[in-house]
């Protein structure tokens, strides 16, 4: 028998950039809030000082800030025909499990999606015709548009440092920015990195070829800065040890020393560590969340946690794993395509290139997590770029620079070297200094048969069901990365490089090793209404109007920026609409 | 700058402004690459997990995949079988964050690793398996066939063109051999390989220190005068 503690006002399940936006924001509105966070405890005093955080087979390669798969993972498959496996270790994708969660380890590429994502099935049909739609693509609107996000884009990017350059602020196009930025009623919180050789010469190159290369806004601080909060950042030093590791300067913008710090003064709010939280509870109506069930996995006991609120603000997928474990909302099925619990799972594509030139001198070990110069012209940002052409939907961005090239890792070789001996050994020692890369992050459509449910077979360490990713790219992903590849190439050749190992789009099916990319997005996607989503536009279930679901989760498809610009102002969004509407007159804040 | 590419108190300076005390890291006697008392330590010779066959062959493997040349010394030297004992004994080595329930199937190669093996388990029944291998075809066990025939051994290994009768997939094995081969060629050398920063110095990596504020533009296509700082120096 579960132990059962008082009730309290919210719970909130998980601490990182949404959990800990949600316990600043709430506890400042008077609510009481209790945080439960399944890792431990993390510092920059303690955790992330030098000398021990420039350890990268530690934090790299043994994923020391990672989710620890003995005791929970995800079963993956390609299709519905195979038979779903473990991932008995990380790979693919790294989700944080420490007060802070990804929002330590992340590298700070902090993006605006727009209009061109939150209304992407209105503005295909209306330009291109319905036809254009693959029957087999699930895309649809999000129900939010960026004007309303945008005031807690801003928020969010003035709380996490992010250092960039304006491309469009207030229908002005700015020299330098990303022209086909919505547009923004206030420049970055702080002046764009310091550019690194590689990412100038490809910015060079990029505006030779007629393309519009910008700096990569980051939330790595150019220099020291104090928050609107007043949390205070060092200015980034360009260490190298940026993404995986936690940032000795506190110069990445991060949830652990901004947004979670100022709670844990407040009264209202308690965290407690090593809480494992297993199921939501509902009332006999099955209309409300009466509360959570967790494992202390300091004692192994279980406690009940009654509450009057809960949101659930863990990683993206454990938040929708925690959906199907608590049998809120009726799980997809892509046979029937009836259900929305699961639907619309998402990842990211890409492509790269290692240019080689003799004689340079990139020094790839200084770098910040944002040194990329980017292009957006084949991006979903850029509507003239034209689709009918291209034969795809969506688009990529192309980055040209480092981050984190540490040498474990990072040990670029002409392709054709052998991989040991005296002639690997010279190659290694040649090239390291001579090479760059330029890479492409392509986006992901949703699709009928990408999805989440539980597995019917594997259990995680507290005896349930572990959750079922079932995905694969389709012929939208394959188009767009040949025509990245291409666009790469061509770049790359312009740049008269020694040599270089051109991108290949990619053929293989989706892997579970190596690394590609912490994006996973959907599952319990936004929407209009309670039939095609599993939240309405305030992330509030449409099931159970006391629970909200804060995460990339809530994404109805997949763009090629990284995640957590919007992940940040949907969080502050919700927070507001907790505060200023639900707090005053609990109940659904859009009619179903 | 006291030293290239370090100076402690302007990263204090200029890093720390955001209230992250580094005030726990003790400065350092020496950034210089002398080895100190707790590099020592953690090279010293013996094996924690590898018996003598084990030893044998990991010998010979680094000392192959790494040879002495005018670049580095040979992996024996380096400290590479020291590295792989140690991460074999260790956490790693035992399946740490490994997920090991069954049921055990093959599955399609994007599901990635299915053995119930440990690491520790993968590396002593394939160095069996590679030996049964090597005394079949060549007459004698890894560490005792020749430079060209422990090339074209290694080659077939990762090509996937050697079978392991009632052993774990070769390929796989090759897999795990060849990356921990590399972390202890590049992995900080407080964990027993890379001795004397002999991997980073190969390629010119700085380690653990890196304060590039104004380097960024100072070395920017320079040189980058290199030497190298371990965990252990500023320990």
């Amino acid at each position: 028998m579960a132990k059962k503690l008082k009730e309290v006002d919210v719970v909130l399940v998980g601490l990182g950039w949404t959990g800990g936006i949600l316990a600043k924001e709430l506890t400042e509105a008077g609510m009481q809030v209790v945080a439960l966070e399944r890792g431990g405890m993390r510092s920059t005093e303690n955790d992330y000082s030098v000398p021990h955080v420039r350890d990268e087979l530690r934090f790299v390669h043994r994923h020391d800030l990672m989710q620890n798969t003995q005791r929970d993972t995800l079963t993956v498959r390609n299709n519905v025909s195979q038979e779903a496996q473990p991932m008995r270790r990380l790979g693919s994708f790294l989700p944080g499990e420490v007060v802070g969660g990804s929002g330590v380890h992340w590298s700070g590429h902090t993006w605006r999606w727009t209009d061109q994502e939150f209304k992407i099935r209105s503005l295909y049909e209306e330009r291109y015709g319905k036809k254009f739609i693959p029957d087999d693509m699930t895309i649809q609107d999000w129900g939010i548009t960026y004007a309303e996000l945008e005031p807690y884009y801003e928020k969010f990017e003035y709380t996490a440092a992010v250092s960039g350059k304006a491309g469009n602020l207030r229908g002005q196009l700015q020299a330098g920015g990303n022209p086909f930025e919505a547009p923004r009623q206030r420049d970055y919180a702080l002046p764009p990195l310091t550019p690194i050789l590689a990412s100038q010469v490809f910015s060079e190159a990029a505006k030779n070829n007629g393309y519009h290369p910008f700096p990569r806004p980051s939330a790595n601080a150019s220099r020291a800065y104090t928050n609107p909060d007043g949390s205070h950042f060092g200015a980034c030093q360009y260490c190298g040890y940026c993404q995986r590791f936690g940032c000795e300067a506190n110069a990445k913008g991060s949830p652990h020393m901004t947004v979670i710090p100022i709670a844990m003064k407040n009264p209202n709010f308690e965290l407690r560590t090593h809480a494992w939280v297993t199921r939501v509870l509902k009332d006999s109506t099955g209309k409300r969340v009466t509360g959570v069930l967790y494992t202390n996995t300091l004692t192994g006991e279980e406690v009940e946690q009654p509450a009057r609120m809960v949101a659930l603000t863990a990683y993206a997928i454990n938040n929708v794993h925690l959906m199907l474990l608590s049998g809120i909302g009726r799980p997809y099925d892509p046979v029937s395509q009836q259900g929305v619990v699961g639907k619309n799972y998402c990842y990211q594509t890409g492509a790269s290139a290692t240019l080689f030139f003799e004689g340079r001198h990139f020094n790839p070990f200084m770098n910040a997590g944002g040194s990329n110069a980017t292009i957006d012209d084949f991006n979903s940002t850029n509507w003239e770029f034209d689709r009918a052409k291209a034969g795809f939907i969506g688009g990529y961005n192309v980055g040209g620079g480092f981050n984190t090239a540490l040498p474990i890792g990072y040990r670029p070789v002409p392709r054709g070297t052998p991989s040991w001996g005296k002639a690997w050994k010279s190659a290694t020692a040649k090239w390291y200094q001579t090479a760059m890369n330029i890479s492409a992050s392509g986006a992901v459509m949703s699709n009928r048969y990408n999805y989440y449910d539980l597995d019917p077979t594997y259990r995680n360490a507290f005896g349930l069901p572990l959750m079922r990713m079932t995905f694969d790219y389709k012929e939208n992903e394959h188009k767009m990365g040949r025509h990245a590849a291409q666009v790469i190439n061509d770049i790359a050749k312009s740049m008269n490089p020694t040599s270089f190992n051109p991108a290949i789009a990619r053929t293989e099916p989706w892997t579970v090793v190596p690394y590609q990319s912490t994006h996973n997005t959907g599952g319990t996607i936004m929407g209009t209404n309670p039939g095609n989503s599993v939240l309405n536009k305030y992330l509030q279930s449409w099931d159970c109007h006391n629970l909200f679901v804060v995460g990339a989760n809530v994404f109805a498809h997949n763009n090629s920026y990284n995640p957590t610009g919007p992940v940040g102002a949907l969080a502050y969004w919700t927070a507001d609409a907790i505060k200023n509407q639900y707090m005053k007159n609990p109940g659904p804040l859009v009619s179903a | 700058m006291k030293k290239d590419g370090f100076d402690r108190r302007a990263f204090l300076k200029s890093a720390v402004a955001g209230g992250a005390a580094a005030a726990t890291v003790s400065v350092p006697q020496s950034v210089q690459a002398q080895p100190t008392a707790a590099t020592a330590a953690a090279t010293a010779q013996g094996y924690a997990f590898l018996n003598p066959e084990e030893g044998a062959f990991v010998e010979a493997l680094v000392d192959h995949m790494v040879p002495a040349d005018e670049l580095t010394p040979k992996g024996t030297d380096l400290g590479l079988n020291i590295f792989i004992d140690r991460s074999l004994a260790g956490g790693w080595g035992k399946g740490d964050r490994l997920y090991m329930q069954g049921p055990w199937k093959t599955g399609v190669p994007s599901q990635g690793y299915q053995l119930p093996l440990t690491p520790a388990e993968l590396y002593r029944n394939g160095i069996a398996a590679a030996n049964v291998h090597c005394v079949k075809t060549y007459k004698k066990t890894f560490d005792k066939v020749t430079a060209a025939e422990r090339e074209e051994f290694l080659l077939a290994l990762q090509a996937g063109k050697v079978t392991f009768e009632n052993g774990p997939p070769s390929r796989t094995f090759f897999t795990t051999v060849y990356q921990t081969v590399m972390e202890g060629m590049f992995a900080d050398p407080m964990y027993g390989g890379n001795r004397n920063k002999a991997g980073w110095k190969l390629i010119g990596f700085p380690g653990v220190i890196a304060v590039n504020y104004q380097n960024i533009e100072k070395y920017r296509d320079k040189p980058f005068p290199v030497n190298p700082v371990g965990i252990a120096d500023m320990s």
